[in-house]
């Protein structure tokens, strides 16, 4: 059962996944997402250098075998591990199929900004940026709003982006958008969300397609 | 390739002003025995070419603590507020690269290339005042080979000859940084005799690698150990 917000996104996002893909998971409810997903034939890339993730028990911990989050994972049979240039090279190069990436906001072209902050001291991209042009789909799991309660899908990103290439799917505790033909499509409520919250936590301009697709 | 009995020895070709390359993902497959002895050093103006720079006051964060680092190269220093801070006061000069673009320059550098295009941060604020170019329709960012002076790597096993296998995700960026420098320096759990790792589980050959220590300080699932 999804208890937390942060699950319930995730167990949502793991319902994308298909048949055989292979699949990179960003830090944080992306991380999340692997335990919902019930498919052996599905693979889990790790840019630190590793294919076939799978979770790990506490006793079976080796420090040495981390995701890009710098956590413990285990071994799936048939797993497999590279150095960096390798592993991005099978980021860069088309044949990851689906990234699932945290953000801190997104903008009505699905353009998404999850590197830098202005004004902080913290410096650092890590893996994003290739993700992002090299993922044949990229779904993005976020919280609606920040801390503040402002809306993170925005008409403009005020943060840097992180590519000009858009992002298929975006989803949330509320909704799920599709970026279809050049605009936000709201495809989805999740359970117990409203239109009207959806409408009131969204600075970016979406057409409802919710009708169209049997959703409502 | 020249076995050393310690860190300190193997790293005394290093000297101030130069570049050094350094293996690792965080604490995963860093030589942290070889950073260990390289924060003892008296040098100074290094640039430091590493995913990572430590974390504050510890492993290459010592180094940028006591203000012996000129240039930080990396993609995540997001775990080190001292490098922000530094950059704040003008410090320490950064070139702040996505983690794809590291590897490849490195592998790029160690494979005589001067530079190469990626699609890679085009748009960004990451590819301004960068070379672009438009290939079968497609926009690339032209970036540049990285070279260095010296590579302090980490691997799991050399043998006498100093042929490299890596352990697990321990390998990362270790084995580009083997063929990107003038001088490699690696650590290693165990150096056994030449023709005990199979042939074709060698991942650095031993044209790459000069000099080889034993590891003493280990990532282990209670943390960082030092042993003997």
């Amino acid at each position: 059962m999804a208890s937390t917000i942060q699950e319930l996104i995730a167990k949502r996002a793991a319902k994308e996944v298909q048949d055989g893909q292979m699949i990179n998971l960003g830090i944080g409810i992306p991380t999340l997402v692997a335990k919902y997903v019930d498919n052996d034939n599905v693979y889990f890339h790790t840019e630190n250098g590793m294919l076939g993730v799978i979770g790990v028990n506490e006793e079976d911990i080796d420090p040495n075998v981390v995701n890009a989050g710098k956590i413990p994972v285990g071994e799936a049979i048939g797993s497999s591990f590279f150095d960096s240039a390798q592993s991005f090279g099978m980021i860069r190069g088309g044949h990851v199929d689906v990234a699932i990436l945290g953000v801190l906001q997104v903008d009505e072209q699905a353009r998404i900004a999850n590197w830098a902050v202005p004004g902080k001291n913290i410096i650092g991209v890590g893996g994003a940026m290739d993700l992002l042009i090299g993922a044949q789909k990229v779904i993005v799991t976020m919280t609606h709003t920040a801390k503040n309660g402002k809306s993170k899908i925005l008409k403009d990103c005020t943060y840097p982006i992180t590519s000009t290439r858009s992002v298929d799917t975006i989803i949330t505790e509320l909704a799920v958008f599709n970026y279809v033909n050049g605009q936000l499509h709201l495809v989805e409520l999740m359970p117990e969300a409203t239109l009207a919250q959806v409408e009131a936590n969204t600075e970016a301009h979406f057409v409802n397609a919710l009708e169209q697709e049997g959703h409502a | 390739m020249k076995v050393y009995d310690s860190a300190e020895q193997a790293l005394s070709c290093v000297a101030s002003g130069q570049t050094i390359m350094v293996g690792g993902f965080g604490l995963v497959g860093g030589p942290l025995t070889l950073i260990d002895a390289l924060v003892e050093l008296d040098v100074n103006n290094l640039t430091i070419i590493s995913n990572n720079l430590g974390e504050q006051g510890k492993g290459l964060g010592k180094l940028l603590e006591q203000k012996k680092v000129k240039k930080a190269v990396g993609s995540y220093f997001t775990g080190n507020r001292d490098v922000g801070e530094a950059f704040q006061r003008g410090e320490i000069a950064i070139d702040l690269l996505p983690q794809g673009t590291l590897a490849e320059s490195i592998r790029a550098g160690g494979a005589g290339i001067g530079g190469y295009y990626t699609k890679t941060s085009v748009g960004t604020d990451l590819a301004k005042g960068k070379e672009t170019k438009i290939i079968d329709g497609e926009e690339y960012v032209f970036e540049k080979a990285l070279k260095a002076d010296v590579a302090i790597i980490r691997a799991h096993k050399a043998d006498q000859l100093g042929n490299l296998v890596y352990y697990k995700t321990a390998r990362n960026f270790n084995p580009l940084m083997a063929t990107a420098a003038k001088v490699v320096i690696v650590e290693v759990d165990e150096i056994v005799a030449a023709g005990e790792l199979a042939s074709d589980a060698i991942i650095t050959p031993h044209l790459f690698v000069d000099r080889v220590v034993i590891a003493k300080k280990v990532l282990t699932k209670e943390g960082v150990v030092e042993h003997g």
